[in-house]
């Protein structure tokens, strides 16, 4: 079961960071950014519950996506309580939490580097990799942080999305404290998720506190 | 917070002693039978909701409630019965206990009924979609088991349900609990997987009245609900055997307003009112004398008032030790995370 949740914690938080990655790039690059990250955040207004039943609207086998598959003369399929689904939804909840602290470190960004790599005759691709890349780390460390743990005790969603074929540590702690009523169990299972947080933001924090340094001896 | 706290004490209702505190499950009483109680005898009462056994259970365990009446299902009044959170009735206050049925009396959770009174009763059974599923073609457990209902069903998510229903069709008792016998129930759960579209709680009502699944397993109370939604979907109780349920009127540890209280129970006892909240709720009235008068429609109903050979077959929940719940809990999850 631990296994399993990380397991499926590491997916969502790849899925999550495949989407959020380029997203929070090309935003930094848009015009209207202010209007563009609303309307990223706006979604976190809703309550979770809401979007996953929205999702079960959408991917039912009467859903909004079955029928328009349906509309390209494609038999249904069955998307709901498949391992996919469960990805899709979690990672679409957790997508905000990615995008925003990889957009500010772009944004912190000194242009002037990106302007003096492809001034040294770097290309697009090159400055991308060798300057952008390396200095937004930060950010995708501190949104893996906000999204991992997040993602290992998921658990309305492994029943609502997944049909309780996944499970994960949220899932237990939620059995053992009202199916089992194994009230020690269950907090034991909090207790380590809450220790896993603190050695995951300890390792990162210190990794910024060297950085600091090069800069300072720099 | 003070200010909170005054006012939550205020919705229980703190207002003297012609009042009543009953939580109940949700709509599980006909309003109207409120009024028509309030109105004989002078009375308030005061409806509370709670949505599982469980949480009515810690609110009572741990005070700052004054219910004076609760509902819970015949396992939790064992477990509350043990643990001495339930006052005993005064059976010389009550009349009209003679108006139940002998099938729903002095049931092992509660011998010779000295705490509770059955409310509803209700079964385990299989529902399914005549528009995807052949009428008459799913009578037993085992018929869930055809290759052609794969990735069809859906389970409620319920160890001792889940579990209940494998054991029974291995012609065991849902009230196991010898290890090999057990395990043995759990791999013939596994090889139900490919058909197990998902294991999901009250969404399967949703589920089933939207045609998303063809079959489901789940309780009676929750299939009269959807029968009364989709007209496609029928119940079947396999007359091999399933788990018979109650919910129960009880008095909680908490209670205060005894004439109150006892005026309620001989009130909800009376046939005509006994008949008329089922009526409204739609659950299988334990009242025989109530049931006569309920509509010939409603009365011969099979679905939900099963033959007598079907309900010699019901069992009801023991509770089973903590060890032995713990192992129908485990093994159900690894039923759960169990690949094809």
């Amino acid at each position: 079961m631990t296994f399993n949740s990380v397991w499926y914690a590491l997916l969502i938080t790849a899925a999550t960071l495949l989407v959020s990655y380029p997203a929070a790039y090309f935003l930094h690059y848009t015009k209207h950014k202010q209007l563009w990250l609303l309307l990223i955040i706006m979604p976190t207004w809703i309550n979770l519950l809401l979007k996953a039943y929205a999702f079960i609207g959408i991917l039912g086998k009467h859903g909004a996506l079955n029928n328009l598959l349906g509309a390209m003369g494609m038999a249904p399929h069955q998307f709901l309580f498949t391992d996919a689904a469960f990805i899709l939804v979690a990672a679409y909840i957790e997508i905000p939490f990615m995008i925003l602290p990889i957009f500010n470190a772009i944004e912190e960004l000194n242009e002037g580097l990106v302007n003096a790599s492809k001034d040294l005759g770097a290309s697009g691709w090159q400055t991308f990799t060798k300057v952008v890349f390396p200095l937004s780390l930060s950010g995708v460390k501190s949104g893996v942080q906000a999204v991992f743990i997040p993602s290992l005790s998921l658990f309305m969603l492994t029943r609502l999305i997944g049909g309780n074929r996944v499970i994960t540590l949220g899932t237990a702690i939620e059995e053992h404290f009202l199916t089992t009523m194994n009230w020690g169990m269950g907090s034991t299972i909090g207790v380590v998720l809450i220790v896993a947080m603190v050695i995951i933001m300890l390792l990162t924090s210190e990794r910024q506190h060297r950085k600091g340094r090069v800069i300072h001896r720099a | 917070m003070a200010v909170g706290s005054n006012r939550l004490s205020a919705s229980t209702g703190d207002t003297g002693g012609n009042t009543l505190n009953l939580a109940n499950w949700g709509d599980y009483i006909d309003p109207k039978l409120i009024k028509k109680f309030e109105r004989e005898t002078g009375f308030h009462v005061n409806v509370e909701t709670f949505d599982s056994n469980e949480g009515m259970y810690t609110k009572v365990k741990q005070g700052g409630t004054d219910y004076d009446l609760t509902v819970p299902s015949e396992y939790m009044v064992a477990k509350m019965r043990k643990e001495g959170l339930l006052v005993r009735l005064d059976k010389s206050r009550l009349h009209g206990l003679s108006n139940f049925g002998t099938a729903f009396m002095n049931r092992s959770f509660d011998p010779d009924n000295q705490y509770s009174i059955p409310y509803f009763w209700g079964t385990l059974g299989i529902i399914y979609n005549d528009r995807y599923v052949r009428p008459g073609s799913i009578q037993h457990w085992d018929d869930l088991w055809a290759r052609k209902y794969r990735g069809d069903i859906m389970l409620i998510d319920s160890a001792r349900d889940i579990m209940g229903m494998s054991l029974v069709s291995l012609g065991k008792s849902v009230n196991t609990t010898d290890r090999p016998t057990l395990v043995a129930a759990k791999a013939k759960l596994d090889a139900l997987t490919p058909n197990v579209k998902a294991v999901v709680a009250d969404e399967i009502k949703m589920y089933m009245e939207q045609d998303e699944a063809a079959i489901a397993v789940d309780w009676s109370g929750e299939a009269s609900e959807m029968l009364g939604e989709n007209k496609h979907l029928h119940y079947v109780v396999p007359s091999e055997g399933s788990n018979l349920w109650f919910d129960n009127l009880v008095i909680p540890r908490t209670a205060k307003h005894y004439k109150a209280i006892y005026a309620f129970l001989n009130f909800m006892m009376r046939p005509e009112n006994a008949a008329q909240n089922a009526e409204y709720v739609g659950y299988a009235t334990p009242n025989d004398k109530a049931k006569a008068l309920l509509p010939a429609a409603v009365r011969h109903d099979r679905q939900f008032y099963p033959d007598a050979q079907t309900m010699q077959h019901l069992e009801v929940y023991d509770d089973l030790a903590p060890k032995v719940v713990r192992e129908y809990n485990d093994l159900f999850l690894e039923f759960k995370m169990y690949r094809k």
